[in-house]
């Protein structure tokens, strides 16, 4: 059960062009660093159709790949703070899939739970539900989503072992455990890679049944985007 | 007529002991600046905290703990972290007491529109849909009018819509408003304006009866 390969370069071979790539991350929280900075440096791999909560900003996190034009489409919920994702577009370059954060979560939870489909109430009445079977369950309408999956998903964690097994850290975990669960192979970089046994059954969040591929990550930026601050 | 901050200290009035609540974007955090003495309530973040603390001290930033508007912040004694679907189910399944949010547009039965203007950039909905459609009570923080003058307390909303049915409450720099019924009912008025301003401000129908009491503001 060794799952932990030598770097990013290892890590992310069998990635190919038009492939689906899930990237977990909140904002430039807890994104994976160390693969999308290993992917952006082979620009033959592209027409990316990437499932993250947000696209980056211009320099970092999934910009890069933007900027790279490694992405045909994204699927997110905000996409706010990038002006070439913005510039790409408006041109028609790039398509853009907006799901309420939500139902972005639940679709992927379901995609690793063998939940083909389930109803919930966001977005009823609106945009999002054009082409959506609706239906009332106690008097309330509900909209029908469906799972999501990808051929890699890509997850950073704080703490893992050689199973796989993933301990995040703070507000670093959001989509991270979920997506962890929908890819046919998930990747996931740590900041601490350690032996089965050293960490504590009791804390896991991710169990190394969905990781097929561990490595300690490097030189973490984990770059912040509000630095709000109070004053001693 | 009411400040952000104004709005703001009006709105944590309607904070209950033990209530969990999700403060949006903009005017809606600056409420918990604002929370009554002696009142405890627990502010969940959707990007997965529960019990948000203050900005951090400069030599306390972690970058690995930030709220739902990416800023940084901290975590109070008995706080917990939680993945997005977990919060969302927190969330849809309504065991967060209060919501707040701001808005472009509220109509009369209660719609909002908040996320997207035809022809502008679209920058997504985040967790706006998820909120309103699932949130037992919700109260929107706004400026009555746009910067153009015009009301946003309308019979229809003319923006794409972020929910239908869903706002109980608005409060603005004018006046406290609630839906009742498919109107807008007023319920107070700031320090210092009257009734006829606010039904000039209000393209939707507003309900106004007997007495409106001013906001009483600390």
């Amino acid at each position: 059960m060794n799952k932990a390969v030598a770097n990013a370069a290892e890590a992310i071979k069998g990635i190919s062009s038009g492939m689906t790539l899930m990237v977990g991350g909140f904002g430039l929280c807890g994104i994976p660093e160390n693969c999308i900075s290993e992917l952006s440096k082979h620009r033959e791999i592209n027409g990316l159709t990437c499932i993250s909560n947000n696209a980056g900003v211009d320099d970092f996190g999934l910009g890069i790949l933007l900027n790279n034009k490694q992405v045909k489409k994204m699927i997110s919920s905000y996409v706010g703070e990038n002006d070439e994702f913005e510039r790409q577009m408006l041109s028609g370059e790039l398509e853009v899939e907006l799901i309420p954060q939500g139902t972005l979560a639940e679709r992927c939870r379901a995609g690793g739970a063998g939940i083909p489909a389930f109803f919930t109430p966001a977005g009823y009445g609106t945009e999002v539900a054009q082409g959506k079977e609706v239906r009332e369950f106690n008097g309330k309408m509900y909209l029908l989503e469906s799972w999501l999956k990808a051929d890699y998903s890509i997850v950073k964690a704080w703490k893992g072992d050689t199973h796989g097994n993933l301990i995040y850290k703070a507000t670093a975990r959001n989509f991270n455990p979920l997506m962890a669960t929908a890819g046919k192979i998930t990747i996931a970089e740590v900041e601490e890679l350690v032996l089965p046994g050293e960490l504590d059954p009791n804390e896991i969040h991710t169990p190394g049944i969905y990781v097929q591929r561990i490595f300690k990550g490097i030189n973490y930026e984990k770059r912040i985007e509000q630095r709000t601050v109070t004053k001693r | 007529m009411l400040d952000k901050n104004g709005i703001a200290k009006r709105i944590a009035q309607e904070l209950q002991e033990g209530f969990y609540v999700n403060l949006g974007i903009g005017i809606p955090t600056l409420v918990a600046n604002y929370i009554p003495h002696g009142i405890n309530v627990v502010l969940q973040s959707e990007n997965g905290l529960l019990g948000m603390g203050p900005f951090p001290y400069e030599d306390e930033v972690d970058p690995d703990l930030i709220n739902a508007g990416k800023q940084t912040i901290t975590t109070i004694p008995g706080s917990s972290f939680f993945d997005s679907a977990a919060s969302f189910g927190m969330i849809r399944g309504e065991h967060v007491q209060l919501t707040v949010l701001g808005a472009m547009e509220v109509s009369q039965e209660g719609d909002i529109a908040n996320w997207k203007i035809p022809g502008k950039m679209v920058k997504g909905m985040g967790g706006a849909m998820d909120l309103v459609a699932s949130a037992k009570n919700i109260i929107v923080a706004m400026q009555h009018v746009n910067k153009v003058g015009e009301s946003k307390l309308l019979p229809k909303c003319t923006l794409p819509l972020t929910g239908v049915k869903c706002v109980k409450k608005i409060v603005t720099e004018l006046a406290v408003i609630e839906i009742v019924n498919g109107s807008f009912k007023l319920l107070e008025r700031a320090p210092g304006i009257s009734v006829e301003q606010i039904k000039n401000a209000t393209a939707g129908n507003l309900i106004v009866e007997g007495e409106i009491p001013e906001m009483v503001i600390n």
